[in-house]
């Protein structure tokens, strides 16, 4: 039986699971057709805000991909044993994650059947093309040392020397890619929020938090699933990952602030006005961000009081609230308020229509689809009883 | 030979790969395109000057609006979220935010000037684009591939100036009289003004310069000491959209 046919035995549960992911799917599929036929007119973009939902998950979910990285170093460069367990399911999150974000740019372009001309026009000068470059190398990086890990265990044998350096490789390969994501935005002249030498390591501390916060619901979530046990002191270790980055994504987000409006320069201060307090009248995106910082400071609360955190409930619930500040923070401030004002001080609103919220949610069914195959595969090879 | 699924992707894969990056090493190597055309243009660098005191916004005068849109079918979309626009007017402080406060609010407000791309020295706008469907020629023209560009919008997210429109819808149905001349647009791709590079190429100055009668626009060569553009430079004060960000425009403003 091939290692894909794996993914094929499941019980009752498991397939309606399955059945509800390709629903979603089917429903996005539908509209993304009238999107092609239409325009991205049927979306709620314009002339002035022209990236939006679509745009934001691919940079949030880049982040996720990335933060793959906070236990594939401790595991293979530090021979950490307690992440051996969990980091096969990091890589397995890290690929889902690429691929969605991939989608997310595919799904935001005008002339999808032109999407061969990034490599039949290389373009050096253009950061979207190492975005690609980057991307799909990481995908193939994660594929490749996943794939041959799990091959290994499950004949038996110890993975491939030459595995080794592959591995090494992916660690810078992770930083670059939410790297690269960064420079899209903050290389633009006349786009003061996103104008910022802070913007990479900013999104590097948000994504280093909220990757392995979902991480750690992943194993809470596959442990009572499918009996697969990553291990307490692997969840613990990675709690405390997670304190520090949220930490430091909070501090970031401070700095920029005291930056922009103790200077008092007026562009940069716009934007936060517009994301925090409203700006002439508009204010669609203040309720969210105000959730966001709430959600971050009692999940900091939570984190950095050892009780809390050692309590895999209230862990459980501090992770997912810094997930959720974070992907309101960088899935829908930061791309639709770098757009607000435009460079000639329009104030424009910008609201996400049926269409474009089915095609994002199927997008997601996708990488929530791929994260169970994925998990069911590789914990069949393990040899546990995937459950479910 | 025998060859398993496993043995059989991964050779697909790797030859894949391969036909890939060496369609994109070979891109990567070719030679500039219209080289023979690059020299003769690089005598030239064509810029625009505008006069706002000739301009008669006053009386609600949109001749060079109108002959640009004609000239370049651009479509007629009346929500603002999908407005298509090559050259259109902006209040004074929307188009020179760091000189808006020079002046009194009202004055500010209600003069207005004709803004359109400005055909940068070092255009944002090329550096983005990852398919070079926006290029600069040695002319100094600002060029689009309608036909490869693949609506990332990348361009537009660099463009300080909003110079970019994007066909949200099909444009076809939105043009009022098409222009058999200039091919028209599909849905999903960036359009902006082309300093009428078409007209240049028969010896005619651009759509809009041409429709102005009150002589608010003027056309040029930068590098030509003689031209009019070079001495209405030399003779007032001009001021450029945003210099501080080093795009370096060669559309100039007279004050």
């Amino acid at each position: 039986m091939s290692v894909c046919e794996k993914a094929l035995v499941g019980g009752r549960r498991y397939w309606a699971w399955i059945g509800a992911l390709l629903a979603v799917i089917l429903v996005g599929v539908l509209f993304y057709l009238r999107q092609l036929h239409v325009g991205l007119g049927i979306t709620g973009l314009s002339r002035d805000v022209t990236w939006g939902l679509y745009i934001a998950q691919f940079t949030f979910l880049v982040g996720v991909a990335a933060s793959a990285v906070v236990v594939v170093l401790p595991y293979y460069l530090h021979d950490y044993h307690a992440f051996a367990k969990i980091t096969i399911l990091g890589e397995l999150l890290a690929m889902s994650a690429v691929v969605m974000s991939l989608l997310f740019i595919f799904v935001d372009m005008g002339q999808p059947e032109r999407a061969l001309n990034v490599i039949l026009y290389p373009t050096p000068t253009s950061i979207m093309f190492w975005d690609m470059i980057s991307l799909g190398g990481y995908l193939v990086l994660n594929a490749v040392i996943a794939g041959l890990t799990l091959g290994a265990e499950r004949r038996g044998v110890a993975p491939p020397r030459w595995l080794r350096p592959i591995v090494v490789l992916s660690i810078p390969w992770a930083v670059s890619i939410h790297t690269v994501t960064a420079f899209l935005y903050s290389g633009l002249p006349g786009r003061h929020l996103w104008l910022t030498a802070l913007l990479a390591p900013r999104f590097l501390a948000s994504a280093f938090a909220s990757g392995p916060a979902l991480l750690i619901l992943l194993a809470m979530i596959v442990r009572r699933l499918a009996s697969f046990d990553p291990g307490r002191e692997a969840i613990q270790k990675l709690s405390v990952i997670v304190t520090y980055t949220m930490v430091v994504n909070v501090f970031f987000v401070l700095m920029e602030v005291f930056t922009v409006f103790y200077s008092g320069i007026p562009e940069p201060m716009a934007h936060f006005e517009f994301l925090f307090v409203g700006l002439e009248g508009h204010a669609p995106l203040v309720p969210w961000m105000w959730a966001s910082m709430a959600l971050a400071v009692i999940s900091l609360v939570l984190l950095l009081t050892p009780r809390y955190r050692t309590d895999e409930r209230t862990l459980a619930a501090a992770c997912g609230m810094v997930f959720a500040s974070v992907w309101i923070d960088k899935g829908l401030g930061l791309i639709v308020g770098g757009f607000v004002p435009s460079p000639l001080g329009d104030v424009t609103r910008y609201v996400p229509t049926l269409p474009e919220i089915s095609i994002t949610l199927a997008i997601w069914a996708v990488g929530v689809l791929l994260v169970t195959l994925l998990c069911k595969i590789a914990l069949a090879v393990r040899g546990e009883p995937a459950g479910a | 030979m025998s060859l398993d699924r496993r043995a059989f992707l991964g050779v697909a894969g790797l030859s894949a790969l391969a036909v890939a990056g060496t369609r994109s090493l070979d891109a990567l190597t070719r030679r500039g395109r219209a080289e023979g055309a690059s020299e003769a243009r690089a005598a030239t660098r064509w810029a625009m000057v505008v006069d706002p005191g000739k301009c008669r916004k006053d009386d609600g005068c949109t001749g060079c609006i109108a002959a640009c849109d004609r000239a370049h079918n651009v479509p007629h979309f009346s929500e603002r979220a999908h407005e298509v626009k090559w050259i259109w007017r902006e209040p004074f402080d929307r188009a020179f935010p760091d000189h808006g406060g020079s002046l009194p609010e009202d004055a500010a407000r209600s003069q207005s000037v004709p803004v359109l791309c400005n055909h940068c020295d070092n255009p944002p706008c090329v550096r983005v684009c990852p398919v070079q469907a926006t290029w600069k020629r040695a002319d100094g023209i600002v060029m689009m591939d309608y036909h490869r560009c693949i609506g990332c919008r990348y361009c537009m997210a660099a463009c300080p100036y909003g110079a970019r429109s994007f066909n949200w819808l099909d444009p076809r149905p939105r043009i009022k009289e098409p222009n058999p001349e200039f091919p028209t647009r599909t849905k999903g791709v960036v359009e902006k003004c082309n300093f009428c590079e078409e007209r240049l190429a028969l010896g005619r100055p651009p759509a809009c310069v041409e429709a102005c009668t009150e002589g608010a626009l003027v056309f040029g060569n930068l590098k030509d000491p003689r031209s009019e553009v070079r001495r209405l430079l030399r003779s007032r004060h001009a001021l450029r959209r945003k210099p501080e960000l080093g795009t370096g425009p060669n559309v100039y403003y007279l004050v």
